[in-house]
């Protein structure tokens, strides 16, 4: 595998790139316990984008692993995970806004740093806005539902060095929020960088074989 | 029979013949006549009443304070359902906070439907079926495909997304505004190992009523669970009914059930001051 592009995304930042189809899409937990919210969208129509409930319809399971289709809007494959060293990833927990933190932990944290304020910072940058929000995965965040229904954030599963890699079905715009949320477990109350790799296979037929 | 329409005159006295057919699956306008109201909805108030068959879909803005009910008239609907701030829609349903913040992934009387601005939008006064959906979303064309051999708008088993899209598009809206939705009626359950467990729990009457908290707009689709594994497209027939009511109070006990339904509500009664 050729490595085509690696970078590591500082703490509470946001980021985006393409991965094409064919090319892997791989997240490294640097530290341990940092949730990566995420999102995906059609490169060439990113009105079709990463959909939580059609991906949880499709496998009949909440949590993503090894196996999992990461599925569109439309019911298109988007990504494959075909790697995990964490075991499950949510994608049922949204991403954290000023608004919500206000909700849940009070209107003193309404200024504190947040997911959807990196999402629609980043989707700005390529003439998106806040219609393009949509559901989002939280890599290596870790949300169970018990019997009575009773769901929420609880301490990681993930460590230093944990990581996640997916193939692309299909060429692909990623979007992440490197998450800044300290109110609650998600990222052990200290926000850390995650790295995130691209790579594709060999080509068939080198450069110079085709002077 | 073939009918003689070969002038505009036959035509529009054909067209003026079907004047006052009366079908299950219709609205009733003026609302004022509607029939077989329920005792407690108060019909000098009522607004809306509408009855959807499988695959039928509705939409309208309800003024804050006013109440909608589904009527799951034979236990077999699958009510999906959007909700968006009226006056500005780019305020929407988010199911994540919805769940999130009230700490629980099921729905019921007391629950909120939350935007992604922290307000509330609508909230659940009754609930006499507290088995729905907050999972599994819209079907689309290529999961009704799937199933049932098509799922084009245009066929006989139009999906849930489409139904959503051409509801939006009347409102000048599109389908980047389709956000992950609910489903009233169906059940969704998470075992311990995260799976899904579908199950139709309803009964024929059964019942959801919801507060709009702010101007709302609502759009309903009647179209089969995705995960309904029934090999033909069935949904019941489904009753709307909505009237004027009173704005929620500061002492309601639905707003001040938790911390965080309070400051739903106070973050929604500072966008009308």
């Amino acid at each position: 595998m050729n490595t085509v592009y690696d970078f590591t995304i500082p703490a509470r930042a946001p980021w985006s790139g393409i991965v094409r189809k064919g090319q892997t899409f791989r997240i490294v937990d640097l530290e341990g316990n940092q949730a990566v919210d995420c999102v995906f969208y059609n490169s060439r129509d990113p009105a079709e984008r990463y959909s939580a409930p059609d991906t949880i319809a499709a496998q009949k399971n909440i949590f993503l692993t090894t196996g999992t289709t990461l599925m569109s809007n439309e019911g298109n494959p988007m990504l494959t995970i075909t790697a995990d060293t964490c075991g499950r990833h949510d994608t049922i927990g949204g991403a954290c806004s000023c608004e919500s933190n206000t909700l849940r932990y009070g209107h003193h944290t309404k200024h504190q740093h947040a997911c959807v304020e990196n999402f629609t910072y980043e989707l700005a940058q390529h003439g998106l806005g806040k219609r393009d929000m949509t559901s989002n995965i939280n890599w290596f965040m870790n949300v169970p539902v018990e019997a009575d229904g009773a769901l929420g954030i609880v301490d990681g599963i993930s460590a230093p060095g944990k990581y996640v890699e997916m193939r692309a079905e299909m060429d692909t715009m990623v979007v992440i929020s490197n998450c800044p949320q300290i109110n609650n477990p998600c990222n052990g109350f200290n926000p850390t960088p995650v790295r995130v790799i691209i790579t594709e296979p060999e080509t068939e037929i080198a450069p110079s074989a085709l002077g | 029979m073939a009918v003689d329409l070969s002038d505009p005159y036959k035509a529009r006295a054909h067209a003026r013949s079907m004047h006052g057919t009366q079908i299950k699956a219709m609205p009733t306008i003026p609302v004022s006549n509607a029939r077989e109201l329920p005792s407690d909805v108060p019909k000098a108030d009522l607004l809306w009443d509408e009855t959807l068959a499988a695959g039928d879909y509705c939409s309208r803005v309800l003024k804050r304070g006013s109440r909608l009910r589904l009527i799951n008239l034979d236990g077999d609907a699958c009510v999906n359902f959007l909700a968006y701030n009226a006056d500005h829609p780019i305020e929407r349903l988010n199911v994540a906070d919805t769940v999130k913040v009230k700490w629980s992934a099921y729905l019921g009387q007391g629950k909120l439907l939350l935007s992604d601005m922290g307000r509330v939008l609508m909230s659940i006064t009754t609930d006499t079926c507290g088995q729905h959906d907050t999972f599994c979303g819209a079907s689309n064309a290529k999961t009704n495909a799937a199933k049932y051999g098509d799922g084009q708008n245009y066929s006989p088993h139009p999906n849930a997304r489409d139904r959503f899209t051409i509801a939006l598009t009347k409102h000048g809206l599109g389908k980047k505004d389709i956000a992950p939705n609910v489903n009233f009626f169906k059940s969704v359950k998470i075992d311990p190992e995260g799976n899904t467990i579908f199950a139709s729990l309803s009964k024929a009457g059964d019942v959801v009523e919801l507060r709009a908290e702010m101007n709302v707009l609502v759009l309903i689709a009647n179209t089969p669970h995705v995960l309904d594994p029934r090999k033909a497209y069935t949904a019941g027939d489904l009753r709307v009914l909505a009237w004027k009511s009173a704005i929620t109070g500061s002492d309601d006990p639905i707003r001040n059930a938790s911390p965080e339904s309070q400051r739903a509500f106070e973050n929604t009664e500072d966008l009308y001051l």
